[in-house]
């Protein structure tokens, strides 16, 4: 988890980044389009109770779109999370342990609420 | 000196506490604010989904705590929260890409619209959402 300093020396950052920030950028892209239609259907669900909910997630395009949705607000929220610990966790073990549990946490939403959105859509198709 | 016992004097953050504060510094703090916050909000939606593929018992439970006072206090700030982030999210984007809006008045005018579209914006789908 070290670096020598004679590596790190000189250079303004450390050098590595770039993947991450255009991943930021590219999540935010989808959900410029992704979080206006999610806002607007989780308002309607919302209100249509529990059986109205269900008709609304078990139609093929609002169960694609919820899972499009999940996956690009889910990735876009761990790579915000991780900058917000390496920029506030100094410790080394602390970061470390936050930044695993950060993706742990982010991994297991996504996997329960994916696979929550398969069982209405095919339970409704049974 | 603030920099001062560190192995590499390279400029710090800015300390809250000695800047005066100004409309783009709020809207950077506030992006950064609002984003751990729907990182949270994010568990509730998860929440709400989970009960829904649970079953009829777990959805009424759910839908009990969103409908109370409390749950809806959350929802509106969480609604004002994806505002403010959407807003100054295509900011970001419109910096990245075309690269406008770096001027320090249209840059103060910008933070203060996305504030004013935060909070108009989820006044006016609450009210949307309650009347139709």
């Amino acid at each position: 988890m070290t670096t020598s300093a004679k590596s790190v020396r000189g250079l303004g950052s450390a050098g590595t980044g770039t993947q991450h920030h255009i991943r930021q950028r590219v999540t935010a892209l989808a959900l410029l389009f992704l979080v206006p239609w999610f806002i607007y259907s989780i308002i309607h669900a919302c209100k249509a109770g529990y059986e109205g909910a269900l008709t609304w997630a078990a139609q093929p395009l609002n169960a694609i779109l919820l899972i499009l949705t999940l996956s690009a607000a889910l990735y876009h929220m761990r790579l915000g999370m991780q900058v917000v610990i390496e920029d506030y966790i100094a410790k080394s073990g602390t970061r470390q342990a936050l930044l695993i549990l950060n993706t742990f946490a982010v991994i297991a939403l996504a996997a329960a609420t994916i696979l929550s959105v398969l069982k209405i859509w095919f339970t409704a198709g049974a | 000196m603030a920099g001062q016992g560190r192995a590499d004097p390279r400029p710090l953050s800015p300390h809250l506490q000695i800047w005066k504060w100004h409309w783009t510094m709020a809207g950077s703090i506030f992006h950064r604010v609002s984003g751990v916050g729907l990182y949270g909000g994010a568990f509730l939606i998860g929440a709400w989904l989970i009960a829904l593929a649970t079953g009829p018992e777990a959805y009424a439970f759910v839908e009990a705590i969103v409908f109370s006072l409390p749950g809806q206090i959350v929802l509106f700030l969480w609604s004002m929260a994806v505002l403010y982030h959407f807003a100054n999210g295509l900011r970001h984007l419109i910096w990245d890409g075309p690269m406008i809006g770096f001027s320090p008045s249209v840059a103060s005018l910008w933070s203060m619209f996305n504030f004013a579209f935060a909070i108009i914006g989820a006044a006016v789908i609450w009210s949307l959402a309650s009347f139709y």
